[in-house]
């Protein structure tokens, strides 16, 4: 009886074994499943959207911080490099900073950004220690005596430093223009150019698509594909029809099996791709599009943190999220593309803005007096940058990775504020929390120190200098 | 029991055999390869180095900015669209080599320009071997100052060679400079010096 009772627990378990594993095996491996329950804390809001992703960031079992060091790397490398990281990797290798990295390892990105820890993650997705600085720079007093008595606490949060990009921050940039205006004559915005450098552009498919307008006659779907006076009117207005674009170029593409060019009625990224190859790569990076990017399905407004408004919940976001399949129009996608989403208090408040107002007098002035002069929401979050698209050619492209721009927002200063106004005012403006929810209707109450502690410095070198002499 | 004792006779007989031969086979190929001291090494390493840094200083800054003053030169040169220092090239090398260097696990080595007169107060020394070598190839020109130490668990063969103004855009552009400690550098006055670490244990 006792052998018995003992074979029927042994069995028992041992189905129940089995049912667990096979359970949280499924759980774990089927897309479109949560996997919440594996998570030792909730993510960061930088990477919330991928929480049924586990594998964007651990992409091997096996192995240790290299693992994740790559994961961090494979999606914010570039944007490590290419604003001139005061603080790389590399400059800790160096045996001589053994010491210091042996109490922060400034050579991973997780020392400063670790995951599932929600109880010490701060604005920006930091979980360092506050006074981190004070480990390299425990001398900076007698560096630059205007930092006497300062705390260790308040180098990032007073607005004056940022670890990785400090192209608008560094001592020398202060200097340079501290006596700049608040709003400069003449400000404009960077121009587009794309259509200006197609020639550079070597992978644009110009054998197939030559580079010269077409007309409605010229138009090469099939006969038996239905489509309206609206979307030929679309297409016949756009840049695409001015530039050689025919309706195959994006509808007709080649199955991987067969490899036969088939039609196809709803062309996905992958068109978009064939030449705006570093849009749609730079849009993966972001919010938007980064769970495109982990293989998952696109976002949509419900899955963000910040308010958004209830009936646009479900709308997926892609390129033709913004930009219409047929009538792409830039200025919608610029303004009432991100509006139709976003109703936080700064969004809400961006049509009583005078930025707004220069939008509006640019869309309806009739001479080009006041081009690019408009100032949309994609002109600060989408801004046209100078982007190395290899590693000898540079381009002026509107950058659609939006989350490079913000977080912290002094990241902003250069591609888009100092185009218009001076660099006290934008670092004063953009510290001020109030004036960002109104959508900067005023000035700021907020005074960065800064430009002061730089101007401090300066007449003191001047003085010594002069007292040599 | 006698069949046990014939294989652990042969076991043996054929472990010695091949440890003979391998010994061998080692000792000819050392008496074949050729073999470099972490001193020979650092030597070539820092000669490389520095023509490559004093072309650059003479032909293109000093050329271009004192000569023929077409233009400038600065430590903020994307911004001022201007040449790289010649002390950044060297920095940006050094940072390059150490970035390519972890995927070549056979080349393990690192450099850095340090000064006792720092202008960016991080290049100054930080081992005591760096500090004792900065002073000596400073106090005796001409000289090279090789050491041993440990750092992060690893030893080191660690050489410091003496940095000296080699135009006259280097005592310029350190005496001017407003975070300099010392502004009366001369031509061949010693402003610092290139630290080479070879790792030789650890």
């Amino acid at each position: 009886m006792n052998k018995k009772n003992n074979l029927q627990f042994w069995v028992s378990w041992l189905i129940a074994s089995v049912a667990i594993a096979l359970f949280f095996t499924y759980l774990l491996m089927s897309e479109g499943v949560t996997k919440t329950l594996f998570m030792p804390g909730d993510l960061s809001p930088g990477h919330h959207q991928l929480v049924d992703a586990c594998d964007t960031c651990h992409t091997s079992a096996f192995g240790g911080d290299e693992i994740l060091q790559d994961a961090c790397i494979s999606c914010h490398g570039d944007d490590r490099v290419k604003p001139n990281d005061s603080h790389p990797r590399s400059k800790f290798k160096d045996p001589r900073n053994a010491d210091t990295l042996e109490k922060i390892n400034a050579t991973h990105c997780v020392s400063c950004h670790v995951e599932h820890k929600p109880e010490i993650t701060l604005k920006d997705g930091l979980t360092q220690p506050r006074d981190v600085c004070f480990h390299c720079h425990a001398e900076i007093a007698q560096e630059r005596p205007s930092h006497e008595g300062m705390s260790f606490m308040t180098c990032k949060d007073s607005g004056c430093h940022n670890f990785h990009n400090n192209r608008a921050l560094y001592t020398d940039f202060l200097v340079k223009h501290m006596d700049d205006p608040f709003h400069k004559n003449n400000a404009t915005l960077p121009a587009k150019e794309f259509f200006d450098v197609l020639d550079e552009i070597l992978e644009y498919p110009r054998d197939k698509y030559p580079v010269q307008a077409l007309s409605i006659e010229e138009i090469d779907a099939p006969k038996d594909k239905h489509y309206d006076e609206a979307i030929i009117h679309d297409w016949s207005t756009t840049a695409h029809a001015a530039s050689g674009v025919n309706c195959s170029a994006c509808h007709i593409s080649i199955t991987e099996k067969t490899q036969v060019a088939v039609w196809n009625d709803s062309p996905n990224m992958d068109s978009c791709n064939q030449c705006h190859n570093h849009e749609v790569n730079r849009f993966k990076l972001g919010k938007h599009g980064m769970r495109l990017q982990a293989g998952l399905s696109a976002m949509t407004p419900a899955q963000a943190l910040l308010p958004m408004h209830s009936d646009a919940s479900h709308k997926e976001l892609t390129c033709n999220s913004c930009h219409g399949a047929h009538n792409y129009d830039v200025s919608y996608a610029a303004v009432d593309g991100c509006l139709q989403c976003h109703a936080d208090d700064h969004s809400l408040a961006y049509k009583d803005s005078k930025h707004y107002a220069l939008w509006i007098q640019e869309q309806t002035s009739n001479d080009n007096k006041h081009e690019n002069q408009g100032v949309s929401c994609a002109s600060c979050h989408m801004p046209r940058i100078d982007y190395d698209v290899s590693e000898w050619t540079t381009r002026k492209l509107v950058d659609h990775n939006q989350s490079a721009n913000l977080s912290p927002n002094s990241k902003m200063i250069r591609s888009s504020c100092l185009h218009c106004h001076g660099l006290g005012f934008a670092i004063d403006s953009l510290a001020d929390e109030d004036l960002i929810k109104n959508n900067f209707n005023g000035l700021s109450k907020v005074k960065v120190e800064s430009i002061d502690l730089a101007r401090k410095d300066l007449e003191r070198y001047l003085q010594e200098k002069q007292d040599a002499e | 029991m006698k069949e046990e004792k014939k294989m652990n006779l042969a076991i043996v007989t054929i472990a010695t055999c091949l440890s003979i031969g391998a010994g061998i086979a080692i000792a000819k190929d050392a008496g074949t390869t050729p073999s470099i001291t972490p001193k020979a090494m650092a030597d070539a390493l820092h000669l490389v180095m520095d023509s490559d840094r004093a072309v650059y200083t003479k032909r293109i800054v000093n050329r271009l900015v004192k000569k023929e003053k077409v233009i400038k030169a600065s430590e903020h040169f994307e911004d001022d669209k201007a040449l790289v220092l010649p002390a950044q090239m060297f920095r940006f090398g050094a940072e390059m080599v150490a970035k390519r260097a972890e995927e070549k696990p056979d080349v393990n080595f690192s450099y850095s320009l340090q000064s006792l007169w720092p202008i960016n107060k991080q290049n100054a020394p930080k081992t005591d071997v760096e500090k004792e070598g900065l002073k000596f190839v400073a106090e005796n020109k001409g000289q090279n100052y090789y050491a041993t130490e440990e750092l992060g668990g690893t030893e080191y063969f660690t050489a410091v060679y003496a940095d000296t103004a080699v135009a006259p855009v280097c005592v310029s552009c350190h005496n001017d400079h407003k975070d300099t400690p010392k502004r009366d550098f001369k031509m061949g006055d010693v402003m610092g010096g290139v630290v080479i670490r070879i790792p030789i244990s650890g």
